[in-house]
């Protein structure tokens, strides 16, 4: 235990912070790679290319600038970011009109030059809607049909529902809990507010909150007593609109603007206007802040809004109460029965979700490209409704997906990413493309990040981590990471000679899938539990591990069990190889697996798969005095990895966020 | 959610003869005072399926079921009426229809089905399985008359299986086997085929099929096109579906990747081959994914689909009216057990007596009854476990048991009716006594007449 000890005491991070920048602690890095780790490959290329690419290196903000060495880093990012915003921020006030301007003279330019494709569309449209209504009458072309025995018959409308036009679009969805009991005679439809009536409503609340403002102002000079003034303001609150009993509230919230003076106020609002430009893009740099499921407030507001009914697990351990836990069993046949009423949900993101839910899906990569291809086909589908923008439009359409597939189960950090890319590519969209050619170049973006980020990255990973196998070798993995399946298959395919050792762990025993399939490939194996571990690793030579995600301090976060199993060849002096894709790495640090994880089902642990008699637990699964934790990642120290085979190459896991650093940008606007 | 729904209404049911009539087709057969179908659209109706197509077999038919439809779904529901000959089956309905299907999947609801299982969780079960075809299968019911006692009158004892005999998977779903009961006398052969490499069969015989179904329209269709001979859904397109799920036939996989097949670059095509190997790699495969694989892993050309199972929960209500029995177990259920599916609001005495109707003196209604609107009653009348109708007119001294009875029905001093339907516009005279009994429409008994366990019914001209 105690070198272990010493050697973290070294590689604290405030050491490690400083590395980033300056050579020399970099390759002090490399002295601490273990021992047994082969020979080094050339330097990793992000540096190379870093400086190739980088066109102004803004030195006199590096700490250490004047001593470049050969290996130049950039800053990080926040820091040239800043002065980029101040710069223009000195510019503000013209360089924003100008830009305006400029903004629109485009869109005077599109209109013109596109007006004819528009007009196409624009005749295009009544004639399918023609085609659309004239369906129930038989329009159809009956000779169309095969021919069978039976006579093709004819549809007869009897009923159709005649619905406000307001209401029409949206009458069908929104409705999301089922009624169970239905009053006695038929009920009329319940009248939902459609999103323009919505936005009505807000607007006259608006409209009645400054009317009744005014109104206070008016009444304060001329010293009317206060009782009346209130009373006066609720009846003129009323006043202004359709707006019904809701607005009692809002005339009531403006408690005493009277007192403020017009002239600071209007100062304040401009200078607020200024502050929130600044606080938006300040907002933009800080991570959302997770929820925390031990808030009992926000959680029952979460609820409200959830699609997936979740009942809470009672006994839950209580270091782990900030993650969502669930009952497990209960969301998946209510989301089911729920498969009509969820009509803004595509079927698409519906049917991934499903899948997440029900464990159809596992897996980093997996997930991540179900939910790009499911986004890619609702993008697909998508047409922008009339007097919205197709970029403000649809980011708000993949962020309700988004929370739909969150409440399916929490995201992967890999998913957060793509996301992040996908909506920064809808955010970069120019405002002149056309529709079609928007949604064309989005579908591209999303294939060419599922090929090069992940396919292409799997390809140059499997390269790299060939090299790393010799004959002779016997390669330990843990659970089934399709990187290293990759890795495994192609150097089987090279003819060279080797042996796998699958370790697993229950309840998932995912590694007994990949087990199948390297067998079926003809590569000998042995398959073994996480228990066996210590005793298996004497004659591991190398192991290769997959991963969830590494974060910026160079924890592995991956399936739990990892860090034991990396530990442990630790210990026996085995080198780790950590394979994975470099869009999965992720700037947060983490420090142990609590605060960020994922709670899986309570009964998998408790029960045994198949074995029905092994029951001990039975009955007790609800006592106060049990709770069950079934973790689903765990977080493995840098100080236990060799190093991370990644699509830039083979990097120390203390260079992870050097690549965040260098490649972010292009991660998020390739 | 791209789904269309078709209502298979039926027309004459022969299972319901004397019950039913030109009048009265199957799907208006009163169920608690309200058509059978009436049930289905307003469960679709709650799960928010508003867009459906009923097909009704016989332009008479067809023309009442519309009508009724029209009349009590305006501005509710949007229906579309087909008729289509009588005696095509299921199958030819679909068929005769198919021009109008669009959407990606088809849900084949059975007109005479009177459930509370949720739609949505059989076609969610079918997306996300991507199966060929979904089936609901419900508990058989118990049937009979429970509390009735008696012995006699069970003349429909000679068909104790007439459920269906369901062969699932161990994860228990997707279909392995099914066979309507009736077809299996002897014995049954379940194909070596299935059995190795789904491992293990569970052979049930207390589940039924349901009659409510997610296609896959493409198959759908392309399987009624190439078997002109079929003529049920659930004898012959389940079945043959089930049977042929390790050698497909039915659907053509690779389609969309062919597609875009162009000289491009061998690298998408490859690039694709990877997207789906580690999407395929992640799941658990199901017997159908590794029997695709083959023995070695190596990629075969075996084509499977899949037939997906949804097993409804027991605490669900979900039953067939397609036999007097099942008319009669519904009739009880719905104003019984199950009386969240009729709608109406029960009284104290659980039982519903419209305030227009009329009692007697001494008169009780017992609970899980219901009297319909303008009904009278005279004096010292006793009902049990019974549904009257609308506008019926019933003396004194009379017995009601277990019995339906339907609009418009004249009832005598003194009659005993136990177990029995009596259809609309039926007059009993004085002290008819009925036990288990059918009488078709507009019959009338003589005074004083018994019968027991008959069948009633006017002779048609």
């Amino acid at each position: 235990m105690e070198p272990r000890r010493t050697s973290r005491t070294v590689s604290d991070p405030k050491v490690r912070q400083v590395g980033f920048f300056t050579s020399q602690h970099h390759h002090h890095h490399h002295h601490h790679l273990p021992e047994r780790s082969f020979s080094e490959p050339p330097l990793p290329d992000p540096f190379h290319t870093s400086t190739s690419t980088s066109s102004a290196p803004v030195t006199d903000v590096s700490p250490s600038g004047n001593l470049l060495s050969p290996v130049m880093i950039l800053p990080s990012r926040h820091h040239s970011d800043n002065l980029h915003r101040l710069s223009h921020r000195a510019t503000s006030p013209t360089a924003s009109f100008s830009y305006f301007a400029r903004a629109v003279v485009v869109r005077e330019n599109d209109d013109s030059l596109l007006s004819p494709g528009r007009r196409g569309i624009a005749v295009k449209s009544p004639s399918s809607v023609v085609a659309a209504s004239s369906f129930p009458k038989g329009g159809f072309d009956l000779t169309a049909v095969k021919a069978s025995s039976v006579p093709a018959s004819k549809l007869t409308t009897v009923s159709v529902v005649n619905l406000p036009p307001g209401i029409s679009e949206k009458a069908g969805g929104a409705s999301v809990e089922v009624q169970n009991d239905r009053p006695a005679k038929s009920k009329p439809l319940k009248q939902k507010t459609s999103k323009a009536e919505r936005r009505a409503t807000q607007e006259a609340q608006r409209a009645a909150k400054a009317a009744a403002k005014a109104f206070f102002n008016l009444l304060l000079k001329l010293a009317v007593d206060l009782y009346s003034l209130a009373e006066g303001s609720k009846t003129s609150a009323a006043v202004p609109g359709p707006v019904n009993s809701a607005n009692t509230k809002t005339a009531k919230s403006p408690k005493s603007p009277s007192q403020k003076n017009d002239a600071v106020s209007v100062a304040a609002a401009e200078k607020k206007a200024g502050d929130r430009q600044l606080e938006k893009d300040r907002k933009k740099d800080v991570p959302h802040p997770r929820m925390q499921y031990d808030d009992q407030s926000r959680v029952e507001k979460a609820k409200r809004r959830a699609v997936v009914k979740q009942t809470e697990a009672r006994n839950r351990v209580e270091l782990f109460r900030h993650l969502p836990q669930y009952e497990h069993g209960t969301q998946l046949p209510d989301l089911e029965s729920k498969f009509f009423q969820l009509d803004p949900m595509h079927p698409a993101v519906y049917k991934v979700g499903l899948q997440y839910l029900s464990g159809d899906i596992c897996g980093g990569n997996a997930r991540c490209i179900a939910m790009l291809q499911a986004f890619q086909e609702t993008i697909r589908s998508y047409s922008t409704p009339p007097e919205k923008s197709l970029v403000r439009d649809l980011t708000a359409k993949i962020s309700s997906y988004v929370s739909f597939l969150n409440e399916c189960r929490p995201l992967s950090i890999s998913m957060g990413n793509a996301i992040r890319f996908l909506k920064s590519t809808i955010a970069k969209l120019p405002l002149s493309m056309s529709e079609s050619e928007a949604k064309a170049t989005l579908q591209a973006d999303i294939d060419r990040f599922i090929n090069e980020k992940i396919i292409l990255a799997d390809n140059v990973i499997v390269k790299h981590a060939v090299t790393k196998i010799r004959d002779g070798d016997v390669l330990l993995t843990y659970g089934a990471s399709s990187a290293v399946e990759m890795v495994l298959l192609h150097a089987h395919e090279l003819g060279k000679q080797f042996r796998v050792v699958v370790v697993d762990s229950r309840p998932k025993l995912e590694g007994q899938l990949l087990l199948r399939r390297l067998v079926g490939r003809g590569l000998g194996c042995t398959y073994t539990h996480i228990n066996a571990v210590s005793y298996i690793m004497h004659e591991v030579t190398r192991v290769f591990l997959g991963a969830s995600s590494i974060l910026s301090n160079g924890t592995v976060y991956s399936r739990v069990g990892t860090a034991c199993v990396a530990m442990a060849a630790h210990a026996f002096g085995v080198p780790v190889l950590v394979c994975c894709e470099a869009y999965k790495f992720h700037e947060r640090v983490q420090l142990d697996s609590i605060c960020f994880n994922e709670l899986g089902d309570p009964d998998a642990i408790s029960k045994v798969h198949g074995r029905e008699e092994i029951n001990y637990l039975d009955g007790s699964t609800n006592s106060e005095n049990l709770q069950l934790l079934n973790l689903t990642y765990d977080a493995t120290p840098s100080d236990y990895v060799s190093i991370v085979i990644t699509d830039y190459g083979m990097v120390p896991p203390t260079s992870v966020p050097v690549i965040v650093r260098e490649y972010r940008k292009e991660h998020l606007w390739i | 959610m791209d789904f269309q729904v078709v209502v298979l209404a039926g027309g004459m049911s022969k299972n319901l003869v004397p019950l039913v009539s030109k009048e009265v087709p199957t799907a208006l057969l009163p169920v608690a005072n309200r058509p059978v179908i009436s049930y289905v659209l307003e469960h679709l109706e709650q799960n928010n399926l508003k867009d459906l197509i009923v097909v009704v077999e016989g332009k008479d038919a067809a023309l009442l079921v519309g009508g009724w439809i029209s009349s009590a779904y305006v501005d509710r529901l949007h229906v579309e009426v087909a008729a289509v000959p009588e005696d095509v089956g299921t199958a030819g309905a679909i068929r005769a229809i198919a021009h109008h299907l669009t959407a990606e999947d088809i849900l084949v609801v059975s007109g005479d089905l009177v459930s509370d299982v949720p739609p949505g969780a059989v076609a969610a079960a079918h997306r996300r399985h991507g199966a060929v075809v979904t089936a609901m299968l419900c508990s058989a019911p118990v049937s009979g008359p429970l509390e009735s006692g008696s012995v006699g009158g069970k003349d429909k004892i000679k068909r104790p299986g007439r459920y269906d005999i369901i062969g699932l998977d161990p994860t228990k779903q997707f279909l392995l086997y099914i066979a309507t009961g009736g077809e299996i006398e002897k014995g049954t052969r379940i194909q070596k085929s299935i059995l190795r490499p789904a491992g293990l069969v569970e052979i049930r015989s207390d589940l039924m099929d349901a009659h409510m179904y997610a296609f896959k329209r493409s198959v759908l269709q392309d399987v009624l096109d190439r078997k002109d001979a079929f003529q049920s859904l659930k004898q012959d397109v389940l079945p043959y579906l089930v049977r042929s799920q390790l050698h497909s036939e039915a659907l053509p996989k690779g389609a969309p990747l062919v597609e875009e097949n162009g000289n491009e670059k061998v690298s998408t095509q490859n690039n694709q081959a990877m997207v789906s190997r580690i999407l395929a790699n992640a799941s658990t495969p199901s017997f159908h994914e590794s029997y695709e694989l083959g023995p070695n892993g190596s990629a075969s050309v075996r084509r499977t689909h899949k037939c997906g199972a949804y097993i409804a929960s027991n605490s669900k209500y979900c039953v067939r009216l397609n036999s007097i029995q099942a008319f009669m177990d519904i009739n009880r259920d719905v104003i019984g057990e199950a009386n969240h599916l009729s709608g109406y609001s029960f009284s104290a005495h659980n039982n519903i007596i419209h305030p227009s109707a009329e009692l007697g003196s001494k008169t009780t209604v017992g609970p899980h009854c219901m009297l319909g609107e303008g009904s009278q009653m005279g004096d010292k009348c006793s009902v049990k476990r019974s549904v009257i109708g609308r506008h019926c007119r019933i003396g004194s001294n009379v017995k009601i048991v277990n019995s339906v009875v339907m609009n418009h029905v004249t009832i005598a001093d003194g009659c005993s009716i136990q177990g029995s339907v009596i259809c609309s516009n039926v007059q009993l005279q004085e002290r008819v006594s009925l036990r288990d009994c059918q009488v078709g429409a507009g019959f009338v008994v003589t005074a004083g007449s018994e019968y027991k366990g008959e069948s009633l019914a006017r002779k048609e001209k």
